[in-house]
C-alpha cells in the first residue's frame, strides 16, 4: 500500500509547483508575476501545512495507521513551498536586497511573523530523517510540537498582509482550530462514541 | 401535409435568464477562485469582451504636462486593478464589473457653490476639449504604471460649478451598488467609497478627470465613466466612477484613512520617507520591469505640487 501510495502522493504534491511552472512558459502570471508567484507559494505553504496537520485527527478518528506514513512527506511538502515563497521574495522580490530585507523583518509585523515561522521550519526538516528521529528520542516529539506555532504564525502572516478582505486567512484560522480541537483527549471519546453507534448496523 | 420542423435548440438547453445572470456567481462558487478566474478571464480575452472599448475621437496631446517614460502596456492596465468593490484581487475588477452600468451616467453636484445640481455626464465633459496626459501612476502597495489617461482638467469641470470662498475641499463620492459590485460586504472597507482632496489640490493644473486612456473609453475596472486623477498621491486617491461632488467647508473623510488611520492619511501624498506597516515606500515595482526604482517625492512632481504644502510636517499629515 505504501509502495503505491507514496510516490502517487509525492507526484500529486507537486502538482502546483507544475502548473506554476507552466503558466510562467505561457506568461500567464498576471501584469505583476513576482506578486503572483509570492501570493501561489504562500497560499500552497499554508495549505500544506494544514493536510499535514490533518493527518493525525484522520488518524485517530479513522484508526487507519497508515495515514501516519504520510506526514512526513507532507511536512516536508509544507517545507519546499515555504522555500520557495522565501525565495521568491528574497531573489525575485528583493533581489538580495538586504538592507531592504532587514528593515521589513524589523519594522513590518506580517513579515517579522512570516519570517519566523519560516526560521522555526528549517530544524523541523531538517530532523525529519530517520536517523535524526531516533537520536533526538522523545525531544524529536517536543520539537515538532512546534508545527503549531509555526501554522499559527503563517496564518497571523497572512491576516495582517490583506487586513481589507480576511475571508481566506479566517477561514485557514477556523480549519486550524478544527483540526487542533480533534487533538485534544475528548475527540478520541467521540471515535468510540462513532464507532459503537456504527457496530450494530455491520451486522 | 403538415411537416413539423425540429427547433434547432431545444428549451431545455437554453439557459434561464436567472442563471445566465447569475453565472459570474455559480462560477465563483462552484470551483476554486484561482481556477474559475483563469478560465473567465481567458474566455473574457477570447471572446474580445475585454477589449471592448470605445475609441476615443478629437483629443489633443499634453506634452507639458506628460511624462516621456515608457508606457505600461495596455493589457496590464486593463487586468491589473485596485477597485475593491468589485474584490480585492488584481483579477477581481476585470472579471466581476461586466454587470455594472456606466451609461447613462449622472453626477450630482453639491454644497458650497453657486450652480448645484444633478448633471448628465455628457454635459460635463462636452463643453471641454479632452487631452491625453501621460501619467506616473503609484500604488501604496509599492507598484507603479505609466499610463496615457485622456481627460479634462478639474479645475476646469470645477469652475463651471461656481464654488463660494467657503469651498475649501470637494468630496468625492463612488457609486453604491451592492448587486452588482461583489466586493461590498465581502471587503471590510466602508462603502460608498469616498474621497476628498483640498480645494487648491483640486484645482491644480496637474489634476484631471479621466475619461479615458490609451485613447480608448474607460474600462469598468479602471473607473468608468469619469474617474479622478491625481497623479503625486497614491493611487487611491483617485477615486473612480463618481457620482457625487461636493464642496465643503471641513476636511472631508476618506474611506482609506477610516479603515485604516494608521496607515492611510488624508493627504497620501508620494512619499519615500514616510514608513507605512506593510509596504516599504523607498522603492516600487515598475509593471512589466523585473528590478525596483527609487520612489520619487510627490512621485516625481515635486517642482509643480511641493508649494502646495510649504511648512506642512509631511511626516506628521501623510
Amino acid at each position: 500500500m505504501q509502495k503505491l501510495y507514496k510516490p502517487l502522493l509525492f507526484s500529486v504534491s507537486l502538482i502546483p509547483f507544475g502548473v506554476l511552472i507552466y503558466n510562467g512558459f505561457r506568461d500567464n502570471l498576471t501584469a505583476n508575476p513576482i506578486e503572483y508567484i509570492t501570493h501561489y507559494t504562500g497560499d500552497w505553504t499554508l495549505y500544506f501545512l494544514l493536510i499535514t496537520l490533518s493527518i493525525t485527527p484522520l488518524r485517530n478518528l479513522t484508526g487507519k495507521l497508515i495515514f501516519t506514513c504520510f506526514r512526513r512527506m507532507l511536512g516536508l511538502f509544507a517545507f519546499f513551498y515555504a522555500c520557495l515563497h522565501f525565495l521568491t521574495y528574497f531573489v525575485l522580490d528583493q533581489y538580495f536586497d538586504f538592507n531592504a530585507i532587514i528593515e521589513d523583518i524589523i519594522d513590518r509585523p506580517y513579515i517579522t511573523v512570516g519570517f519566523t515561522a519560516f526560521v522555526l521550519l528549517i530544524p523541523l526538516a531538517v530532523t525529519s530523517t530517520k536517523k535524526m528521529i531516533s537520536r533526538l528520542g522523545s525531544n524529536w516529539q517536543r520539537l515538532h510540537k512546534l508545527i503549531y506555532v509555526i501554522t499559527t504564525l503563517a496564518i497571523l502572516h497572512y491576516l495582517w498582509l490583506v487586513k481589507a478582505d480576511t475571508t481566506l486567512p479566517i477561514t485557514f484560522a477556523l480549519i486550524f482550530s478544527v483540526l487542533m480541537t480533534l487533538r485534544l483527549p475528548w475527540a478520541k471519546n467521540v471515535k468510540k462514541f462513532f464507532i459503537s453507534e456504527i457496530q450494530p448496523s455491520s451486522h | 401535409m403538415l411537416i413539423k420542423q425540429a427547433r434547432d435548440i431545444k428549451p431545455s438547453e437554453i439557459t434561464s435568464k436567472a442563471d445566465y445572470l447569475s453565472r459570474r456567481k455559480f462560477i465563483s462558487l462552484s470551483s476554486s477562485k484561482i481556477l474559475s478566474l483563469y478560465i473567465l478571464h481567458a474566455s473574457l480575452l477570447k471572446s474580445g469582451k475585454v477589449l471592448a472599448a470605445e475609441k476615443i475621437e478629437n483629443f489633443i496631446k499634453n506634452t507639458d504636462f506628460s511624462t516621456d517614460e515608457e508606457l505600461t502596456k495596455y493589457s496590464s492596465i486593463i487586468s491589473y486593478n485596485n477597485f475593491a468593490e468589485f474584490g480585492l484581487d488584481k483579477e477581481d475588477p476585470a472579471a466581476y464589473s461586466g454587470d455594472f452600468q456606466t451609461s447613462p451616467w449622472k453626477i450630482k453636484v453639491e454644497g458650497e457653490c453657486d450652480n448645484p445640481g444633478e448633471y448628465d455626464l455628457e454635459d460635463i465633459i462636452n463643453p471641454h476639449q479632452l487631452e491625453e496626459r501621460i501619467y506616473r501612476l503609484r500604488c501604496v502597495e509599492a507598484w507603479s504604471m505609466v499610463i496615457p489617461w485622456i481627460g479634462i482638467p478639474l479645475s476646469d469641470i470645477l469652475k463651471k460649478f461656481n464654488p463660494n470662498s467657503n469651498a475649501k475641499y470637494v468630496a468625492f463620492t463612488a457609486p453604491y451598488q451592492p448587486d452588482v459590485m461583489p466586493g461590498i460586504g465581502k471587503v471590510a472597507y466602508e462603502f460608498p467609497f469616498v474621497e476628498g482632496l483640498r480645494i487648491d489640490e483640486a484645482m491644480h493644473p496637474l489634476t484631471i478627470f479621466a475619461t479615458g486612456l490609451y485613447g480608448e473609453e474607460l474600462l469598468n475596472q479602471n473607473g468608468a465613466p469619469i474617474r479622478l486623477v491625481v497623479p503625486w498621491k497614491y493611487g487611491f486617491k483617485s477615486i473612480k466612477s463618481i457620482v457625487n461632488i461636493n464642496f465643503v467647508r471641513d476636511m472631508p473623510p476618506n474611506t482609506f484613512n477610516k479603515f485604516a488611520p494608521d496607515e492611510f492619511g488624508f493627504y497620501a501624498n508620494v512619499n519615500p520617507q514616510v514608513r507605512h506597516p506593510r509596504w516599504s515606500q523607498a522603492r516600487e515595482r515598475r509593471i512589466g520591469k523585473f528590478f525596483k526604482q527609487d520612489t520619487l517625492m510627490f512621485n516625481g512632481y515635486a517642482d509643480q505640487v511641493a508649494s502646495l504644502y510649504s511648512g506642512m510636517d509631511l511626516e506628521k499629515l501623510y
